[in-house]
């Protein structure tokens, strides 16, 4: 195996994990903020792509279709804020659990209802597409480098929304202590509600950029949604940073793991059956790797709070 | 006897009647759906113990759902297939006995269940929610790509095991068979709540630091509730093969987990017969809004919403407008 | 009592002349609702497009969703045929969940007609008398595309597919009739949707050509990928990527490729006329292959109704087993094995005034049936 090709691999692996940190952001904000576990936050990934398709369908540009995942995934995000997910925080994780995967049956049959059953179409825009040639003499799709800078950028435009400005300092009022920013007077209310926005837009976000290389099609969300947990687990609840380091690392073990596994076992045994094997022990790396961190951390790599 | 009482007499009361009328009337299938019901229930029964009792949220009890399954398919498959599932250290070619399948399928659970705890019940919270799930999806690839045992495709058995003294093929005597399981199951749910035990794991679960006080082990304690949920699953997990005389890797499948906590969730956490009157709203509503529409699960999205969001202590707090006797 | 009513029912019929006339009661059990829907509808909409086409009054339909679930799948069966009393069973798409249906149903005596999966097991030790598959035994597709790829003179081909048993079948199948060497050999997850590590690894072998089996969102996500990656090597793969349901959904990318299915809409006789007219006009769509299988379906049913009632088991398996029908895709026989015998063509990826569609390019196969035949003792 030549050093381009591991180096290839590393990039995409990182390229997956920047995704997944697009997805697990705003997962770990509302689970950090509000207390709430939100199993429909693959729905509004799914929201984001149909969004997208749709409007980039209708309109040919794709970068109006962003624009609709966006806003169209806030709106979602809002939307179910203001009318279930407010009346959820009161409560347990176990009614929470059961409320919103309630919603992950009415977002899916209701996309279904009115967009069929059938995958929509969306694909990378002409000015995006086709490999370039990166030092070294790799091979790279153009899209997937700018996947990476653009979640780059979200994180860390996050990083500063969340240590520089009022509303960041809110959030981590939040985070640490409830009871004390509605002393503070701070209307907790629009709070949360902007805080489950933006979660959803980022979700919707990712569900855009990456239905563009994928399918779109109803129960999109829901693998992306393990995923997404595994990475805030690993990472820590509530920390973006940790969620940062979790979905890069879990990005690479998924990569690397498809890879290497199966090179590894041919070491031991016939290659048709190695193959086989490897691909096991690799669809199962990335919950060994977050077994092993949890019974080493309990609380994640940085999560502060049990 | 207490108006919670009264409503528990009446669900069992209801699951003699309702199959015993299909029986008279010639309706088949809905005999069928009852031992679905009380199979379902079995299972969440078994998770109550940790959830309610224990307060163990746990998103992986698919794993023993399935775990009892696969060591249905697996014995009765050897019988089937003419194979010994081993020949050292003694000759074993399976077994289609349904007593011996199921104390295999509850040591194979319990024992799982205790390596799983020791390892999970480090962590709490959702973190224990995830790394539950976590051995899910483990258990779930596993099975997906092990070819031995039909990967994806599943195991069908063509026959259903036997039970001494018992046709398990005519549809009302396995129902009868697995509607005693329950009860017995239930009986021992409750005698495990008055326990010493069980009042000791009510008290862990709601203040710690109070039984460490008094020189028991929250861990230990959490640990056995969770092996005896474990096992209780695992025995449902077997039957609920030999109901469909098919095992797949989607009893192992996260879905699966949430299904059987939306039943305890839904008939109410920690109360005796919440799952099971979980487990026949839930069944009922499967099977009337399915035929109502294709996009029946919207109706069904918004009326577990409607419990969450407007009925305290789930179906059953709903009827005796108390919260459940221990919390 | 009972007897004799039987017995004055049956002289009745005789008396009237309509001993065939036998009402049938088909059940079909496929996925309507969730992820794999569109598969289900298809198979549905051709399958009633048949029977309303035939106007034949004494042939009964039950449709149930099995939303993808084998236990699901199972309890619905044990409905139709506990409570619906059917006779015919049909219509599952997913492998697995013949797999545990099939079995139980046709040990209980009714007939089982499959409108696409047919797993090896099915086919070899596990065949039956009264399991039919109309739409092929699962290697089928995969042999032609091995086929092809010898004739079209590949000499190291990629070849992927994911880690489950109908993948490895398909690596298996593909195999069988190609010959010659691999470049590499990749079992993927199943439901994988990002496969740039194995487009990382193609580009690294020096293969000649890719086979890949991914069916449903796998496929359209492997394929945008595979465009976009600059990589251009010949690609082949079973007609399942390439179907009428998600050709929209991939677009250009799939433009080209050649895949392999034993229909297609272009294939010229008046049965596949009347099949991709009537279906355009009822539902305002073009027919998918899961609609022409499940079109197949109801028509060999119809053609055995017209000949025995199926009360009599063995007659009417007789006239199942003619296939007397008028097939979309030309001529088609059952084996001993009652999986079909019939030619494999290779499919183009085209556009179509502004509709991504395929066109039939070669033969792959000429009446051509399964290995696991010899396995099957019935």
């Amino acid at each position: 195996m030549s050093l381009v090709l591991i180096a290839e691999q590393v990039l995409n692996g990182l390229q997956f994990g920047i995704m997944l940190f697009l997805m697990a952001a705003g997962l770990t904000l509302i689970f950090g903020v509000m207390g709430l576990i939100n199993l429909a936050h693959g729905s509004l990934y799914m929201v984001g792509a149909f969004c997208a398709a749709a409007v980039a369908g209708a309109t040919g540009s794709f970068l109006l279709g962003l624009v609709a995942a966006l806003a169209g995934a806030a709106l979602a995000g809002a939307l179910v804020e203001i009318v279930v997910i407010r009346r959820l925080y009161a409560k347990d994780h176990l009614d929470q659990v059961l409320a919103t995967f309630a919603l992950i049956l009415i977002f899916s049959e209701g996309t279904r209802w009115l967009f069929g059953s059938f995958p929509l179409y969306l694909n990378v825009p002409e000015y995006l597409s086709g490999p370039v040639t990166l030092p070294g003499g790799i091979e790279y799709p153009v899209y997937r480098l700018t996947l990476i800078v653009i979640g780059l950028v979200v994180a860390l435009g996050l990083f500063l929304l969340i240590g520089k400005t009022r509303i960041g300092v809110q959030i981590r009022a939040g985070e640490n202590d409830r009871e004390m920013i509605a002393a503070l007077g701070i209307d907790i209310g629009r709070l949360y509600t902007i805080v489950f926005a933006l979660g959803a837009a980022l979700a919707g976000l990712a569900g855009a950029l990456v239905g563009a290389i994928q399918s779109v099609q109803v129960g999109m969300g829901e693998p992306v949604l393990i995923l997404a947990f595994v990475v805030i687990v690993i990472g820590g609840i509530g920390s973006i940073k940790g969620t940062l380091i979790g979905a890069l690392l879990v990005g690479l073990t998924q990569t690397l793991g498809g890879i290497f596994l199966p090179e590894l076992m041919k070491i031991f045994m016939a290659p048709s059956a190695a193959t086989s094997v490897g691909a096991s022990l690799a669809s199962m790396a990335i919950y060994v790797l977050m077994a092993a961190v949890l019974i080493v951390r309990p609380t994640g790599l940085f999560g502060a709070r049990a | 006897m207490t108006r919670e009482g009264i409503v528990n007499a009446l669900v069992l009361v209801c699951l003699v009647l309702v199959p015993g009328w299909a029986f008279y009337a010639g309706e088949t299938f809905t005999i069928t759906l009852a031992t679905r019901v009380v199979i379902l229930a079995l299972a969440a029964v078994g998770l109550n113990i940790a959830l309610g009792l224990g307060g163990l949220v746990s998103l992986g009890h698919a794993v023993f759902f399935g775990l009892g399954g696969y060591t249905m398919g697996i014995l009765a498959y050897h019988v089937q297939a003419y194979e010994p599932l081993f020949e050292w250290p003694f000759l074993f070619e399976g077994t289609k006995s349904m007593p011996a399948i199921w104390l295999a399928a509850v040591v194979l659970s319990a024992l799982t269940a205790f390596v799983i705890g020791l390892l999970c019940l480090r962590t709490s919270g959702a973190y224990f929610i995830m790394i539950t799930l976590a051995f899910g999806q483990m258990f779930y690839f596993f099975s997906i790509s092990w070819s031995a045992y039909g990967g994806e495709d599943g195991l069908s058995i063509y026959v259903r095991n036997g039970f001494p003294g018992l046709n398990t093929l005519d549809p009302i005597q396995f129902y009868g068979l697995c509607f005693c399981v329950l009860v017995v199951v239930l009986w021992f749910a409750s005698r495990l709540n008055r326990s010493r035990f069980g009042l000791a794991l009510n008290a862990a679960r709601q203040s710690p630091e109070r039984v460490e006080a008094v020189g028991l082990r929250p861990f230990h304690l959490r640990l056995t509730a969770f092996v005896i949920s474990g096992a209780v699953t695992g025995l449902a997990g077997a039957l609920f093969a030999d109901l469909n005389r098919f095992v797949s890797p989607a009893m192992f499948s996260w879905q699966m987990s949430g299904e059987i906590m939306i039943l305890v969730i839904l008939g109410g956490v920690g109360r005796l017969y919440g799952p099971v009157v979980g487990a026949i709203v839930f069944v009922a509503l499967e099977h009337v809004l399915g035929d109502l529409s294709d996009y029946w699960h919207i109706y069904l999205g918004l009326l577990l919403l409607t419990v969450v969001l407007f009925v305290r202590g789930g179906l059953i707090g709903a009827v005796t407008g108390r919260r459940a006797a221990h919390d | 009592m009972l007897k004799s009513l039987a017995v004055g029912a049956s002289m009745l019929a005789l008396l009237s002349g309509a001993a065939l006339a036998e009402p049938v009661k088909v059940g079909m059990i496929t996925t309507l609702s969730g992820g794999g829907a569109s598969l289900g509808i298809d198979t549905r909409d051709g399958f009633l497009l048949a029977v309303k086409q035939a106007g034949n009054k004494d042939l009964e339909v039950v449709v149930e969703d099995d939303q993808r679930k084998p236990d699901i799948a199972v309890q619905l069966a044990d409905k139709m045929v506990q409570s619906e009393k059917v006779d015919v069973l049909t219509g599952i798409v997913w492998s697995n969940l013949a797999m545990a249906v099939v079995p139980s149903t046709t040990a209980q005596g009714k007939f089982y007609l499959s409108t696409n999966a047919a797993p090896s097991m099915l086919a070899g030790k596990g065949c039956h008398p009264n399991y039919f598959s109309v739409s092929y035994q699962n290697d089928n597709l995969h042999e032609a595309a091995g086929a092809y790829a010898k004739e079209a003179g590949f000499k190291k081909s990629f070849i992927l597919a994911p880690n489950y048993p109908a993948g490895k079948d398909s690596l298996t199948g593909f195999k069988r009739l190609y010959g010659g060497e691999l470049a590499g050999e990749i079992y993927t997850k199943l439901g994988q949707t990002d496969y740039a590590a194995e487009l990382a690894q193609i580009r690294a072998s020096g293969a000649d050509s890719i086979f890949f089996f991914l069916p449903g969102g796998m496929g359209i996500s492997f394929l945008k990928q595979y465009a976009d990656s600059g990589i251009e090597l010949p690609v082949v793969g079973p007609a399942f990527s390439f179907d009428q349901g998600i050709l929209q959904a991939v677009g250009d990318a799939a433009l080209g490729v050649k895949n392999t299915s034993q229909w297609n809409k272009d294939i010229d006789n008046e049965a596949n006329k009347a099949f991709v007219e009537g279906f355009q006009a009822e539902y305002g769509r073009l027919p998918s292959l899961y609609a022409a299988q499940g079109y197949d379906t109801a028509n060999l049913l119809l053609s055995a109704m017209a000949k025995a009632d199926v009360k009599d088991a063995d007659a009417f398996r007789a006239a199942l087993e003619e296939a007397d029908f008028k097939s979309v895709r030309g001529k088609f026989s059952f084996g001993p094995n009652h999986h079909p015998i019939q030619d494999i063509y290779v499919r183009e990826v085209i556009k179509e005034g502004g509709v991504y569609t395929n066109k039939i390019v070669g033969t792959a196969l000429t009446d051509h049936a399964d290995v696991y035949a010899a396995e099957c003792k019935m």
